[in-house]
């Protein structure tokens, strides 16, 4: 009786062999996606939003370039950027990070030619999700940020997963080193695990309250978390790209990193 | 005879049994390039005051045989621009025939603006892209040389997942361990292209195909090089690895027969 019912395969246990009707399926080796390391990260101040990224392309433990950069102007007149008011940073897989910006890109232009006005970046940033989650089954393999000024001309910064959930900060990290710089910019930006001296003891403590820097400060922190990342993560390092948006534009800066 | 026209004149299931069918796959993902089968090793290139030079070996391999020995590896594409291919040869091939089309509509058309190796690599970076997203990809590893539209040397690559990165010295395969440290040392960043000579860059090229021969066993000594410059297309394909010196192979210990 146990040798009817045990039958593993749960089918039945024919008199006669049975012809098999569907070849095995056979199983795809391709792996669509690579990782190109590097990392990214914005920064917020009252007036202004820093984007700044490395410029290493990695493949392993191999240096493909020491100079392809990962922060994009969007919706510029031409294809130096000129006129753009938004910002992108991607970090990831680089082939798909390129097709995102690329179509983020003409989506920004073609807002521009059939509404007559630019886009704003909290439209962007809505659109940038919807086109994140449309390849929700397939996603685009990148951590993005974006950036820009709002309607009160205060610094803008979105953050986004792989398939669009997205949120606004003050600060974010992203990519390879994203687990080294997040704790020091909620440390430095957001006063985090920070007390007023004197305040009271134990719980009574009061938090430091966290308001906008200014600008200096905000770019010297960024130049601290790269130098300090590029010391413990080997897929960052070679250029710091910096770009600032602040009403009277947008501005890029290069710094020279650890090449090692 | 039976009433079914779809059975005459087959095998009759009553006598033979019925048709194993098994080897057909009726389900299931279609079956793609899951791996190469006849390659390609290193592409090399370097950039130099006014062009770029792209260097391959002569050999298609399949597998561990060297099964061609006198396969072109460069394409030359519209008198301006050169392709340099590693990873499968029938895809390259199929890549060579699109090349050859796009050549003649370009020639055709009325425009007069010919495709420069920048517009090429875009091109050919998007296929890469587009047939990856299909989880279909054409199984290469490129180097584009030639000139961007400002007349500058260009030189990038692209590979099967439709990344793309470029450099003043760039290398495919296993070029990209063995050529890539001797380019940038004899050429580092701080001497930029405008110090580099045709001369020197040949040279160099020459000594990494060397040095790969010694080391990449899938690799032959003989060679194609290709010097891309204003004035027009230098290509030379029969061309034999000169002064060798094996004597270093006496003293290498530690595998093989001489374990000691």
């Amino acid at each position: 009786m146990t040798s009817l019912m045990g039958h593993p395969s749960g089918q039945t246990v024919g008199y006669s062999f049975s012809q098999p009707t569907a070849a095995p399926v056979k199983e795809h080796s391709f792996y669509p996606y690579t990782d190109n390391g590097g990392s990214t990260l914005g920064i917020t101040g009252s007036d202004f939003a820093i984007l700044a990224g490395d410029t290493r392309s990695t493949s392993g433990y191999s240096i493909n370039s020491r100079m392809v950069p990962k922060v994009f102007k969007i919706g510029g007149d031409d294809e130096t950027g000129k006129g753009a008011h938004i910002l992108l940073s991607v970090v990831g897989f680089a082939a798909d990070g390129n097709a995102l910006k690329e179509r983020l890109d003409a989506v920004v232009k073609m807002y521009k030619y059939q509404h007559g006005k630019s886009m704003s970046v909290t439209a962007c940033a809505q659109r940038l999700s919807t086109i994140l989650y449309g390849k929700r089954f397939f996603p685009y393999y990148v951590h993005v940020i974006l950036a820009g000024l709002d309607e009160e001309g205060k610094g803008a910064l979105y953050s986004y997963d792989p398939v669009g959930s997205y949120e606004r900060e003050e600060c974010r990290a992203a990519g390879a080193a994203s687990s080294l710089i997040m704790p020091f910019l909620d440390n430095q930006v957001k006063f985090k695990n920070q007390y007023v001296p004197g305040s009271g003891e134990g719980h009574a403590l009061q938090p430091k309250k966290a308001e906008p820097l200014p600008r200096e400060t905000v770019e010297q922190l960024v130049r601290d978390a790269f130098t300090s990342a590029v010391e413990r993560h080997i897929e960052v390092g070679d250029n710091l790209q910096m770009m600032i948006i602040t009403r009277d534009g947008i501005e890029e800066i290069f710094h020279p990193l650890k090449k090692d | 005879m039976n009433h079914f026209p779809e059975a005459w004149g087959r095998p009759r299931d009553d006598v033979y049994g019925a048709y194993n069918s098994t080897y057909l796959q009726t389900s299931g993902p279609k079956a793609h390039t899951t791996s190469p089968a006849v390659t390609g090793t290193s592409v090399l290139g370097v950039k130099f005051k006014g062009g770029v030079v792209l260097a391959t070996d002569n050999l298609a391999s399949y597998g561990s045989l060297a099964r061609f020995t006198d396969v072109k590896r460069l394409r030359v594409f519209g008198g301006k621009a050169v392709v340099g291919f590693g990873g499968d040869v029938s895809d390259m091939q199929y890549i060579d025939r699109l090349l050859e089309s796009i050549d003649i509509r370009e020639n055709y058309s009325s425009h007069g603006n010919m495709l420069n190796a920048k517009n090429l690599h875009t091109y050919l970076a998007k296929v890469f892209y587009k047939r990856r997203s299909e989880f279909n990809p054409l199984w290469n590893h490129i180097l584009v040389a030639g000139f961007d539209a400002d007349d500058q040397p260009f030189l990038s690559s692209a590979d099967l997942l439709g990344t793309t990165f470029s450099s003043p010295h760039l290398a495919t395969g296993f070029g990209a361990h063995l050529a890539v440290p001797i380019l940038r040392r004899k050429f580092p960043d701080e001497r930029g292209i405008e110090t580099i000579s045709r001369e020197e860059a040949i040279e160099a090229l020459k000594e990494c195909l060397k040095v790969l021969f010694y080391r990449d066993a899938r690799s032959l000594d003989k060679y194609s090089i290709a010097v891309i410059t204003q004035e027009g297309i230098d290509l030379r394909e029969d061309e034999q690895i000169e002064g060798q010196s094996w004597a270093f192979a006496e003293t290498i210990r530690g595998y093989g027969s001489q374990t000691s």
